[in-house]
């Protein structure tokens, strides 16, 4: 286990509510815009791509690969940042636990966990992925 | 079309001071003014335009903003811009001074930056947790622990994965900075350094070293642009912005190449303006916040093939009198500046010094006409403002 303290609390907003009570569930969501059939991170009520509100939240797989990583020691601990390429297409910020970042590689499969917060609020992040079924493009 | 001829930088001024503790930052900004304005040979009554970001004091207080200063400096305006683009923004604020000009909004254009991160113990990650205050992406960030460092080591660790860049080429741009602030008296670093010397520094971020980040600096520095007929009328070198390019840089939803800067547009646009290519370039300030920075500006900016920076950078090809281009002959924001994390000021004055043969004797680029300025404002590895200018000597 590599986890440091505990991550920052995220405040949600009524935009973002929905992705947060998804998360405490073990679920993580998206949006797609429904003018382009495309998912998008951060979710927002307006589509980045067409600037229309026709959005719709929707449940990704949790797995996706590593696009690039950056690790700090902090305070005595090791932090891994990283951003994620999620099966269903955008790339998310996010962080890697469970695991020897000496070892870790850019394009390896990873799979989301959920950490809990500061104020219990669950936080997903990311392990490598070692089963065989998981394999996004 | 060409915006040459069009205004004049005629005042550039950096101050000498590296640690402030004794200057509060509404005098730094009122002695790097008297500074450019002197160099000019005009006076703060001369100021019809005034041009400032977020480094200004009072700017996120309520109410006052940019007039705090504007009101201790004494300035009688027709014209104000404020636009905040980090690091950038002195290149934009240029840029929009040419404009203002050439619109008959202002004649004599005084542009300020000051910052004194080390007195006031203010460090790069507290600045980053305040500007994300109310962002809509901060909840989906900030859990994550997003500093500077660690965002631009993941553009350094994709550089390196996706085009075999290596820690010894990324040092080369550290050691050409310190074999040119070693000639500058002011330089916060002047010892040369090797190769060595930079990889066996300890990691801040994997894969960058303590040696391939910035210094963090007190100071600042003032640039003066000025109408045609006022320039005329003063006995300074004619240095006239040709291009000028700007984009801002997002994560697009998710759909993003981090290796991408917003320097392939605002760079495109600036050549194309000016009418030159990189090859005509004989000088070049980049804001060089990281090691990493500059070797993706170089490639996203056409000074070389994307994935080609690693070479383009060893053997000393940014070394004035050794290589093809050189580069932040003042030791830049590694060795020299980097007055209040922001970048962009201390490389329009270094340009201006190459273009009138004012630089350090032994970094001067014989017969400099033409330099290019580029700054990244904000997150190389997220979202940020990219500015470039192309400035020539007539």
């Amino acid at each position: 286990m590599t986890t440091d303290t505990p991550p920052t609390a995220p405040e949600p907003t009524a935009e973002t509510d929905e992705f947060w009570a998804a998360a405490n569930q073990g679920r993580l969501l998206l949006k797609r815009c429904l003018g382009t059939g495309k998912m998008f991170h951060p979710p927002r009520t307006y589509s980045p791509f067409t600037g229309r509100s026709e959005t719709e939240w929707s449940e990704a797989s949790g797995v996706g690969k590593l696009y690039s990583f950056s690790v700090t020691n902090r305070r005595g601990t090791p932090h891994c940042i990283a951003y994620v390429g999620l099966a269903e297409g955008p790339i998310i910020l996010s962080a890697l636990v469970d695991c020897d970042f000496d070892t870790i590689k850019i394009g390896q499969n990873v799979r989301v966990v959920y950490v809990p917060s500061a104020t219990g609020q669950l936080v997903p992040m990311f392990k490598p992925d070692t089963s065989d079924s998981t394999g996004p493009t | 079309m060409s915006i040459k001829s069009q205004a004049f930088v005629v005042g550039a001024y950096e101050h000498p001071t590296r640690n402030a503790a004794d200057i509060p930052l509404p005098q730094l900004h009122a002695e790097v003014a008297a500074g450019a304005l002197a160099d000019a040979g005009l006076t703060l009554n001369d100021v019809d335009g005034y041009f400032c970001a977020g480094d200004v004091p009072g700017w996120e207080s309520p109410g006052c903003g940019p007039f705090s200063i504007v009101e201790y400096l004494g300035l009688n305006l027709r014209h104000l811009d404020t636009t905040e683009s980090w690091g950038s923004a002195y290149i934009n604020h240029v840029a929009h001074a040419v404009q203002a000009i050439a619109a008959g909004k202002c004649r004599v254009a005084l542009i300020t930056q000051a910052g004194r991160p080390r007195a006031e113990g203010k460090s790069p990650e507290r600045m980053h947790r305040e500007q994300s205050q109310g962002a809509h992406e901060a909840q989906f960030e900030l859990p994550y622990g997003p500093v500077v460092t660690n965002m631009y080591g993941m553009v350094a660790a994709r550089h390196m994965y996706e085009h075999g860049t290596t820690s010894e080429q990324l040092a080369w741009i550290k050691v050409a900075a310190s074999h040119h602030a070693q000639h500058n008296p002011n330089a916060m670093l002047r010892k040369v350094v090797t190769i060595e010397d930079v990889i066996e520094s300890p990691i801040v971020s994997t894969p960058l070293h303590r040696l391939d980040c910035c210094i963090i600096s007190d100071g600042g520095g003032a640039l003066v642009v000025v109408h045609p007929d006022v320039a005329r009328s003063l006995d300074r070198p004619m240095i006239t912005p040709t291009g000028s390019g700007y984009n801002v840089k997002h994560l697009n939803g998710g759909y993003f190449d981090i290796l991408a800067s917003g320097g392939v547009r605002s760079g495109a646009e600036a050549f194309a303006q000016a009418g030159v290519t990189p090859r005509d370039i004989q000088y070049a300030s980049i804001y060089d916040s990281f090691t990493i920075t500059v070797l993706v500006q170089l490639e996203n900016l056409g000074f070389c093939e994307v994935g080609q920076g690693g070479r383009f950078v060893s053997d000393g090809n940014l070394i004035s009198g050794v290589g093809r281009l050189p580069l932040n002959t003042d030791g830049g924001g590694l060795c020299n500046n980097h007055p209040g994390n922001r970048g962009g000021m201390t490389k329009l004055i270094e340009a201006v010094r190459q273009l009138r043969g004012e630089a350090q004797q032994a970094v001067q680029v014989p017969g400099c006409s033409l330099a290019l300025v580029h700054g990244t404002g904000g997150q190389l590895g997220s979202r940020h403002g990219s500015a470039t200018l192309i400035l020539e000597r007539v």
